[in-house]
C-alpha cells in the first residue's frame, strides 16, 4: 500500500490509563478524533509516521509517470496524464496537511524523505519503461491504492478521514484512465499488445507487494486496527484486488503471469502466488531499480527551489514591513 | 539564508450554490494573496469554488468577487477530471 | 471517448472556404498552435519537480491550459488546411523545419527564473493577441478560441506578473537570477512583434493585428512590471534572434520533438 509496514506503537489493553481507556472507547464507538483533542503519543506517532508516508507515495509517485508526460503519444493522452500526475501533488498536499495537524510541520517530514529516514511506497522505486506502463500503473498501482483507500475514508483520525475523501473522490479517474489506455493497446497493433502484455507482466507481482507481506501475526497491524487507522488486513485487501483484477485482465486478452492462479469456489476467490518477498524487502532497503534517482529528484527539486521560497518569503515580509510603516 | 516555511494556511471556499465558505483544506505560502493564488490552483482544479478565503490564524482574507471570471471558468473544459469521461465497458465491471 | 477539448458546434466562417487565404491563414494557425504546443511541454517538464507542492500544481495547470490551447489552434488549422490532417498529426508527425513556434517557447527551461521570466515575457503577448483577436477578428472561429484562451491566460499573466514582482524585489539571489533571466530572454522578444508576409495577409483580411501593433502595449505593461520588480529593462537588441514563425529553429526544437513525437514515430499508424 501507499503505507507499508508502519511500526505501531500502542499500549496493551490491559495496561491503558482511564484516560487510554476513554480514547478507545470513543474510537469504538465510530467517534473522529479531532487535532486539538487529548491523543495517547502512540497514536499520534503511528499517523505522523502513516500519513507522512502515504504523503511521500504521493509525491515520489509523480515521478515514474512525469516520465511519461513530454512523451505522451497524442495531445489528450497527454493532457489526461499531466492532470493525473497534477492531482498526486494535490494529494501529497492534502495528506502532509493532515500530518501537520499532528504537530509536525512539512518541512521537518520532507527532511525525513530526504535522509531516508522516512520511506514511500515500494512501487515507485520501479521503472515505467513503456507507454503501457502508464496503463499498468493506473490500472494496478491506482487500482491497489484505491483497495486501502475507500475504507480509509472510514479512519479514526477526522483530518486523514477527510483527506481520504477528497482523494477517493479526485482519484476516481485514475484507475479508469489506466484502464483505458491497456484497453487501446490490447486491442491494437500486435506491437501495442505485446507491450501491454509487457507492462502486466512487469507490474503484477509489484503491485501485489504493495499490500505489504502478511499481517496476520502482527501486533502493528492489530494496534492499528483497533486504532481504525488500519481498516483491513494486508491479505484481505491482497485477496480483493486478485478477484477484482483477474476478470479485468481476462477481458484485455492478457494473462497475469501467475501459472498457479485458480479460482476457488470454496473461499469465492482466486488462489495466487505470492510475491518475491525477498525482493520486497530489498526495494524498501533501497537497493529496487530506481530507489537512487527517485530519492535524487526529489532531493534535488527541493535544494534547486530553495532560493524561490526563500525569495517569495523575503518579499512577503518586505510588504508586510511596508505595510506596518504605512499604517 | 535562514531555512523559513512559508506559512499554513486554512482555505475556505464556497461552493456554487451560494452556500457558505467551507474549509476544504490547507497549504502553504508566503502570504494572503499568495495563499489565495495558490489556492485557487490547488483547490477549485475542477471548478469547485467560486470565492475563497484564506486563514492564517486569526485573520481572514478572501478573494474578490470581480476575480470570478479568469480564476475560475477554465476548469469547465477539462472533463477528463471526472471519472464518466472513460468508458469503461459494464463487462470489465465497477471501477 | 469524447474529445476534451471540443467546442460547441462550429460557427460559420467564410474564411474556411477562401482558396486564397488559406496557406497564410494555416500558417498563421500553426504559428499560435505551436508556440503554445511547445510552452506547454517546456512548462510541464516541472511537474515533480517544482520547487514546492503549490507550485507543481500551478505550473501544471498553465501547462494544462496551453496544451487545451493547442488542440484548439492546431485543430482549425488542419480544418482551414483541409488535407484531412488532425491536430494530433500536425503536432506529432511535423519535423522542426515546419514547426512555426516563437524561439522564446522552446528554450529549455532553465532555473525557476527563466521559467516565470519567459512566461511573464510571453504572456504579455499572448494576453494582448488574444484579448485582440477575441474583440476583433473578423474569424468568428478565432474569435471563438481566443475568448476562451483569455479567460486563462489573463490569469497566467496576473499570477506571474505577481511571481516576477515578487521574486525580482525578493532576495538579493532571487533578484539576480530573475536579472539573469531577463537578460539571456531579451533578444529573443522581438520576435513578436516581427511581421512578415503571412502576417500581412493574415492583418489584411482582419484575422489578427499586425504584430507591430501590440508593442506599445507590450512595452508599457513589461516596463511596469519590471520597475515593480526592481529589475532594469535589458539594453540589448530585443529582436536579434528569431526565425521561428519561419521555420528556422534552434536546436533544442528537434530535441523537444524526438522525445515528445516519439511514439507516434516508433509505431506509425497506432491508435493510442
Amino acid at each position: 500500500m501507499y503505507a507499508q509496514m508502519i511500526k505501531s506503537e500502542g499500549t496493551k489493553r490491559e495496561d491503558m490509563s482511564p484516560q487510554e481507556l476513554a480514547f478507545q472507547a470513543r474510537i469504538d464507538r465510530g467517534e473522529k478524533i479531532e487535532p486539538k483533542e487529548w491523543m495517547p503519543e502512540g497514536y499520534r506517532k503511528t499517523l505522523i509516521r502513516q500519513i507522512g508516508q502515504h504523503a511521500h507515495s504521493e509525491i515520489v509517485g509523480q515521478l515514474p509517470e512525469g516520465n511519461w508526460i513530454t512523451r505522451a503519444p497524442t495531445l489528450e493522452r497527454k493532457a489526461i496524464l499531466l492532470a493525473k500526475v497534477q492531482d498526486e501533488a494535490g494529494h501529497g498536499l492534502y495528506l502532509y496537511s493532515a500530518a501537520e495537524t499532528l504537530g509536525v510541520s512539512r518541512d521537518e517530514l520532507f527532511e525525513k524523505l530526504h535522509s531516508g529516514a522516512m520511506k514511500y511506497s515500494s512501487i515507485f522505486n520501479y521503472p515505467t519503461l513503456t507507454w503501457a506502463d502508464m496503463g499498468a500503473v493506473g490500472w494496478l498501482v491506482d487500482g491497489a491504492a484505491i483497495m486501502n483507500q475507500v475504507p480509509l475514508q472510514r479512519t479514526s483520525y477526522g483530518p486523514y478521514s477527510r483527506a481520504m475523501i477528497r482523494i477517493c473522490k479526485e482519484e476516481s479517474f485514475h484507475q479508469r484512465q489506466g484502464y483505458s489506455i491497456m484497453m487501446t493497446m490490447a486491442k491494437g497493433t500486435p506491437a501495442q499488445k505485446d507491450m501491454a502484455q509487457d507492462a502486466l507482466n512487469r507490474f503484477w507481482y509489484p503491485a501485489l507487494m504493495m499490500f505489504g507481506p502478511s499481517d496476520k501475526d502482527s501486533v502493528h497491524s492489530e494496534q492499528s486496527m483497533a486504532w481504525k487507522i488500519k481498516m483491513n488486513t494486508n491479505d484481505e485487501l491482497r485477496q480483493k484486488f486478485v478477484n477484482e483484477t483477474v476478470p479485468q485482465a481476462e477481458y484485455l486478452g492478457l494473462s497475469v503471469p501467475d501459472e498457479t492462479l485458480a479460482w476457488n469456489e470454496e473461499k469465492q476467490g482466486y488462489d495466487f502466488a505470492e510475491p518475491d518477498w525477498s525482493e520486497f524487502f530489498e526495494v524498501i532497503k533501497g537497493n529496487g531499480p530506481c530507489n537512487r534517482e527517485r530519492l535524487e529528484a526529489r532531493v534535488t527539486a527541493w535544494d534547486e527551489g530553495a532560493w524561490f521560497r526563500e525569495g517569495l518569503s523575503a518579499h512577503a515580509e518586505k510588504a508586510a514591513a511596508a505595510r506596518m510603516a504605512a499604517e | 539564508m535562514t531555512h523559513k516555511q512559508w506559512p499554513l494556511w486554512e482555505i475556505f471556499i464556497r461552493g456554487q450554490h451560494g452556500l457558505n465558505h467551507r474549509h476544504v483544506g490547507s497549504l502553504h505560502a508566503p502570504d494572503a494573496e499568495m495563499a489565495i493564488n495558490n489556492a485557487r490552483d490547488v483547490y477549485t482544479r475542477r471548478k469547485e469554488g467560486v470565492s475563497i478565503w484564506v486563514v492564517p490564524s486569526s485573520e481572514i482574507t478572501a478573494s474578490s468577487p470581480s476575480e470570478k471570471g479568469p480564476l475560475f471558468d477554465p476548469a469547465e473544459s477539462k472533463v477528463y477530471r471526472h471519472p464518466t469521461f472513460f468508458d469503461i465497458p459494464e463487462e470489465v465491471g465497477k471501477m | 471517448m469524447t474529445g476534451i477539448a471540443e467546442l460547441e458546434a462550429p460557427l460559420a466562417d467564410p474564411h474556411l472556404s477562401d482558396e486564397a487565404l488559406r496557406p497564410a491563414f494555416f500558417e498563421w494557425l500553426c504559428r499560435m498552435g505551436d508556440s503554445t504546443l511547445i510552452l506547454g511541454h517546456r512548462t510541464s517538464e516541472w511537474c515533480g519537480h517544482g520547487p514546492a507542492l503549490e507550485e507543481d500544481i500551478a505550473l501544471a495547470n498553465t501547462a494544462l491550459d496551453l496544451i487545451g490551447h493547442t488542440q484548439f489552434w492546431l485543430g482549425l488549422a488542419a480544418e482551414v488546411e483541409g488535407k484531412g490532417r488532425s491536430a494530433d498529426q500536425l503536432a506529432y508527425l511535423r519535423d522542426a523545419w515546419h514547426f512555426r513556434n516563437l524561439l522564446l517557447v522552446e528554450l529549455p527551461k532553465g532555473d525557476m527564473g527563466q521559467t516565470l521570466v519567459r512566461e511573464f515575457l510571453f504572456d504579455a503577448w499572448h494576453h494582448l493577441q488574444l484579448d485582440w483577436l477575441a474583440a476583433n477578428s473578423s474569424s468568428p472561429r478565432v474569435r471563438e478560441i481566443a475568448a476562451k484562451a483569455l479567460k486563462e491566460v489573463s490569469y497566467h499573466l496576473e499570477r506571474v506578473c505577481d511571481l516576477v514582482i515578487r521574486l525580482g524585489d525578493g532576495t538579493e539571489e532571487s533578484h539576480r537570477r530573475l536579472q539573469d533571466a531577463l537578460d539571456r530572454l531579451w533578444p529573443y522578444t522581438g520576435e513578436m512583434f516581427t511581421g512578415d508576409a503571412v502576417d500581412a495577409t493574415v492583418a489584411g483580411a482582419g484575422i489578427a493585428p499586425d504584430p507591430a501593433s501590440l508593442r506599445p502595449a507590450w512595452d508599457a505593461l513589461v516596463d511596469e512590471v519590471l520597475e515593480a520588480a526592481t529589475l532594469t529593462r535589458p539594453q540589448t537588441r530585443p529582436d536579434a534572434q528569431k526565425g521561428g514563425r519561419q521555420g528556422r529553429h534552434t536546436e533544442h526544437l528537434g530535441f523537444i520533438l524526438a522525445e515528445m513525437q516519439f511514439l507516434q514515430r516508433a509505431y506509425p499508424g497506432a491508435t493510442w
